[in-house]
């Protein structure tokens, strides 16, 4: 059995306490493996069944069992997947109660649950709310229901609407909404009304993404086969910025790639610390940790994972300790991503690095502002490559 | 005592040559059947790969003919590239004769062609033996009528075998034994003996391959190389049987090996004469000649930080061809590296390959060149086989170039591809001649800068194959000389410049502009391909920006996977040179190397 900790000896000198590169507080994911059926375009690990929904349950509060205090404190948890809103009411309650009970936690924490919209009802949001959850992410998607049937989505945009009026009847202040463009067949124009339309619910957060190919999805195949008919590169471009000037224009803060906020305090607070190398712990199958020092991950399938921790292990299937050169390139590569950009520092100052930076910002890719690299639009649609400019 | 004789085998590519070695080898027991494996004489992959032998391997076979007389016959493999004919001409003169190797089922062939020359040249025995026998294809009248009409041999003394299913190989010793004289030699005279090869052995330095005409060579004795005069003392003699040997004593007509402890390669040069330092023969043996360069590149390291390494590299290389020369050189593209001078094309590509696969090297070659010859205006003639060195155009007075008189054998029905072909390429004042009913040789002045590219795979393709290639280097001519620069994004890339004859300038950098394009990756920007001379542009190529490069989503946490992909993407930048902002990746160098596909 693989340890995060290196070994099967006592946790807790396993790790020191000042492995934890950072104060801030660290955050929780709970990976929920579950899902009604398979959607065409993903690749995220999910069970068809609820089924081994209870077991799961236990098996995550096992797992949380075995950190102990080793994160000092968390301010966020979020409940991703999968579909977590198809957890029944009951094991939603043993496992946010179970985790509450296990760790310790900042007095203001942002409690975040993915939702499909046909899971939403009423009274659902209504419990949700009730079990302290303040932040719901919805997968809205679109709202052209002949692009939903495209997608493979369970629900129409009559469905998001009425999602999205119980979420804010049962008291959500902080809604997030998950929307996907470059869709086969989707024309900017419209894009541009599902946006519109979207923005009539006054979101406080939007997550648009680009609707990528994976490998081993329906779509990937329909694609090799020509099936489907994807905006060109060209395009793509024109979506993405036309996308971050519209939100803009409507008030919204692009604070990462395909990530829009209205207001700085709406950002998603958990999402962040994997861009601001913040420790977070992973749990449940296929979930990734980070320690401030090591990353760890999970073995990926529901009926493996439930059996290394009901034997009393570590559900590990990997781990690494990245070196300084790792890290670095890491903290490039994710900080790229943010509006933020990096601190100049990182890159250095040695002749290599400085001919880099006038480069890149006479090429207008990045700006330099406040000692920080923060990389512009164009930039942004080049952010896979930033990093490599810096080495 | 045994009797000994001396042969060599002359075959077309693939007619069956390393076959019939190998079973002669196994025939005459000098290996049990256990350890005989395919192709032993081509003991190098790179040979095996290209059909080639690139250095000769020499054995000694012990054969008894069935009425018990006893026989020593030494089989001298030779080289199959017009690069090394000097080497084949030493070979074929350490032997009284060859067997000419005739697939029954393909026929004469045109590369035969040329080294039967030079054995008909030596006066050698020639016994024409048809191999492949077997094959239900063969047709043994017809290559007998090739035999006779084309080489003017007497096809009745051609000997049938099948190498492959062991058929005829009696025959074939047999007809060695019976028609190749025995070597002749005073053994009472001073000693006199042929290099025909030499390589080197990292414990007991050169090992040279030799044949002795006159006298006797033994440990101990004082030898003299005649074309330098280099003294040595032999401590070993012998001969190959798969493994050395060591005998008491080399003497007159044979063939075999020489240990003298010679850590310098230089010292020992292939066609030279060894004579005994005391008792030295007053002549050497003729037809020495120094082996010169004519090929001119230059070697990096893909990652600047393996030169040293390079350097090693080279020098171990060098013990084992001597052909080799090379020194120092350095780049703004390519960093530190070394100019290195070739016998031909083939010899760079060799050692090009050498390097990489045997030696572990990741290496980065430039266009090759010939030594071309500029007298300035302060009257001054300067020599430069490095475009780097191109004098300042403004005080050229005149240029000149490398000539070779090229001979070309083909049958009579492609003279007029192959005479399209030479003029193409610049060839002047054809002559011609038929050696033998059906074939002419076409004899071209020609620039040397013209054939070290591509000219002989265009010949064989023109020729379908039919067409054999051989050089001298003749003199210098005048000459229209430019060199030509190539600019990425404004900057000179001088390890791609080239010196050319004025009216190929153009069709070179177009494809040079093409082919760039085609390996230089996008990058964020757009990447201008130029070619120059001087500051006026004669080709461009552009290669537009990249337009978007960014995954939608990163969270989830895996950003373990993220980073091993960027990993990968930074190692792949490390294996390419940084001109200016562009990364040009090594496969960008070699392409501009390739020969036209047409
Ligand atoms: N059928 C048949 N094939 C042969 C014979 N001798 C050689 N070969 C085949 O011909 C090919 C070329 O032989 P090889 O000895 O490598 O030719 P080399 O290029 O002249 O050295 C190989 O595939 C051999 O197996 C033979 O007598 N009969
Ligand atoms: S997109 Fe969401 S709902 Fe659809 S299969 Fe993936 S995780 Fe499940």
């Amino acid at each position: 059995m693989v340890s995060p900790h290196g070994g099967n000896g006592a946790k807790a000198q396993a790790i020191p306490q000042d492995a934890v590169a950072s104060n801030a507080p660290a955050g929780l994911y709970v990976h929920v493996p579950f899902c009604r059926g398979k959607c065409p375009y993903c690749d995220f690990y999910s069970e068809p069944s609820p089924a081994l929904a209870s077991r799961w349950v236990d098996g995550v509060l096992r797992e949380a069992d075995l950190y102990g205090d080793l994160f000092s404190r968390f301010d966020t948890l979020y409940l991703g997947g999968g579909t977590p809103s198809f957890l029944s009411g009951e094991d939603l309650g043993r496992l946010l109660s179970g985790l509450q009970r296990r760790f310790r936690w900042e007095s203001s924490v942002e409690i975040t649950l993915e939702a499909n919209p046909d899971d939403v009802t009423p009274e659902k949001a209504a419990l949700w709310w009730d079990l302290g959850i303040n932040r719901l992410s919805l997968g809205v998607q679109s709202l052209d229901d002949a692009m939903l049937g495209v997608l493979g989505r369970r629900h129409t945009a009559a469905q998001a609407a009425a999602a999205v009026e119980a979420a804010r009847q049962a008291g959500f202040t902080n809604l997030g909404l998950d929307l996907m463009w470059g869709l086969p067949g989707q024309s900017l124009a419209q894009w541009r009304e599902t946006m519109e339309s979207v923005l009539a619910f006054s979101p406080e957060h939007l997550s648009c993404y680009e609707l990528t190919l994976e490998k081993g999805t329906v779509f990937y195949q329909m694609a090799c086969r020509g099936d489907l008919s994807l905006p060109s590169q060209a395009q793509s471009r024109l979506f993405f910025t036309a996308t971050s000037r519209f939100l803009r224009q409507r008030g919204y803060v692009h604070y990462e790639i395909s990530n829009f906020a209205r207001g700085d305090v709406f950002r998603s607070r958990h999402n962040q610390k994997y861009w601001r190398h913040v420790p977070y712990l992973g749990l449940g199958p296929s979930a990734h940790s980070f320690d401030g020092r090591r990353r760890w991950w999970n073995a990926r399938s529901v009926e493996t994972y439930c059996e290394m921790v009901e034997a009393g292990g570590w559900p590990v299937a990997g781990r690494e300790i990245p070196g300084p050169e790792e890290r670095r390139l890491e903290a490039l590569m994710l900080g790229f991503r943010t509006r933020e950009g990096v601190p100049l520092a990182l890159v250095g100052d040695t002749d290599r690095a400085r001919r880099a930076v006038t480069t890149t910002v006479s090429q207008g890719l990045l700006e330099v502002q406040r000692q920080r690299l923060r990389p512009t639009l164009a930039g942004w649609l080049v952010a896979n490559r930033l990093p490599l400019l810096f080495d | 005592m045994p009797k000994i004789r001396n042969f060599s085998i002359i075959a077309h590519i693939d007619h069956g040559k390393s076959t019939l070695a190998d079973r002669l080898i196994q025939t005459t027991g000098l290996v049990s059947e256990r350890e005989f494996r395919d192709q032993i004489l081509d003991t190098m992959d790179l040979e095996r790969e290209r059909g080639i032998t690139i250095k000769s391997n020499t054995v000694t076979l012990p054969y008894v003919r069935p009425n018990g007389e006893e026989y020593a016959l030494n089989l001298i493999d030779t080289p199959g590239h017009v690069d090394f004919s000097y080497e084949v001409s030493r070979a074929l003169a350490s032997c009284e004769g060859v067997l000419l190797l005739v697939d029954a089922s393909q026929g004469v062939e045109a590369q035969t062609l040329a080294n039967l020359y030079v054995a008909m040249e030596h006066d050698l025995t020639i016994i024409p033996v048809i191999n492949k026998i077997d094959l239900p294809s063969a047709d043994v009248e017809r290559v007998k009528g090739e035999i006779e009409n084309e080489l003017a041999l007497d096809a009745d003394q051609a000997v049938l075998c099948s190498a492959k299913e062991g058929m005829g190989i009696q025959d074939v010793l047999e007809a060695i034994v019976e028609r190749i004289p025995e070597p002749q030699g005073d053994l009472e005279a001073p000693l006199a003996a042929l290099i025909f090869d030499a390589h080197y052995d990292s414990f007991r330095g050169a090992i040279i391959a030799c044949r002795v005409f006159d006298g006797s060579v033994k440990a101990g004795d004082r030898i003299r190389f005649m074309s330098n005069g280099a003294v040595h003392k032999v401590e070993e003699v012998g001969v190959m049987r798969l493994k050395r040997e060591p005998r008491k004593v080399l003497k007159a007509g044979e063939v075999g090996y020489i240990i003298a402890g010679i850590k310098t390669v230089s010292d020992v040069s292939i066609g030279d004469t060894i004579t005994l330092d005391e008792d030295p023969v007053a002549d050497p043996l003729p037809g020495f000649r120094e082996v010169k360069p004519v090929v001119f590149s230059s070697i990096y390291p893909v990652s600047s930080d393996d030169y040293p390494s390079l350097a090693a590299t080279l020098e171990k290389y060098k013990l084992n061809d001597a052909a080799l020369v090379y020194q120092k050189d350095s780049s703004a593209a390519l960093g530190q590296g070394f100019r290195c001078g070739f016998l031909g094309l083939l010899h760079l590509e060799i050692v090009q390959e050498r390097l990489e696969r045997e030696f572990d090297q990741s290496i980065i070659m430039t266009v090759p060149s010939v030594q071309y010859r500029f007298t300035l205006d302060t009257g001054e003639t300067v020599t430069v086989e490095n475009p780097q060195y191109y004098p300042d155009p403004v005080h050229i007075q005149s240029t000149e170039e490398p000539f070779i008189r090229a001979s070309i054998l083909c049958p009579e029905r492609y003279m007029g591809t192959v005479m399209k072909l030479c003029t193409e390429r610049r060839g002047q004042n054809p002559r011609f001649n038929v050696p033998i009913p059906g074939r002419v040789e076409i004899i071209f002045d020609m620039p040397l800068a013209e054939v070290i590219y591509d000219f002989y795979d265009r010949l064989k393709t023109v020729t379908q194959g039919y067409g054999s290639f051989d050089y001298e280097v003749t003199d210098y001519r005048p000459s229209d000389l430019v060199k030509v620069d190539f600019l990425v994004n404004g900057e000179r890339v001088d390890a791609l410049s080239i010196i050319v004859h004025r009216d190929r300038a153009r069709a070179w950098a177009v494809q040079v502009c093409d082919r760039l394009k085609e390996e230089i990756p996008r990058h964020q920007f757009k990447i201008a391909i130029q070619g120059a001379i001087g500051t006026k542009i004669i080709a461009r190529s552009t290669i537009s920006a990249f337009r978007k490069d960014v995954t939608a989503k990163c969270y989830g946490g895996d950003i373990t996977r993220k980073r091993k992909l960027l990993e990968k993407q930074k190692k792949g930048k490390k294996r390419m040179k940084m001109v200016g902002a562009v990364s040009i990746p090594q496969s960008a160098f070699v392409a501009v190397l390739k020969t036209d596909k047409e």
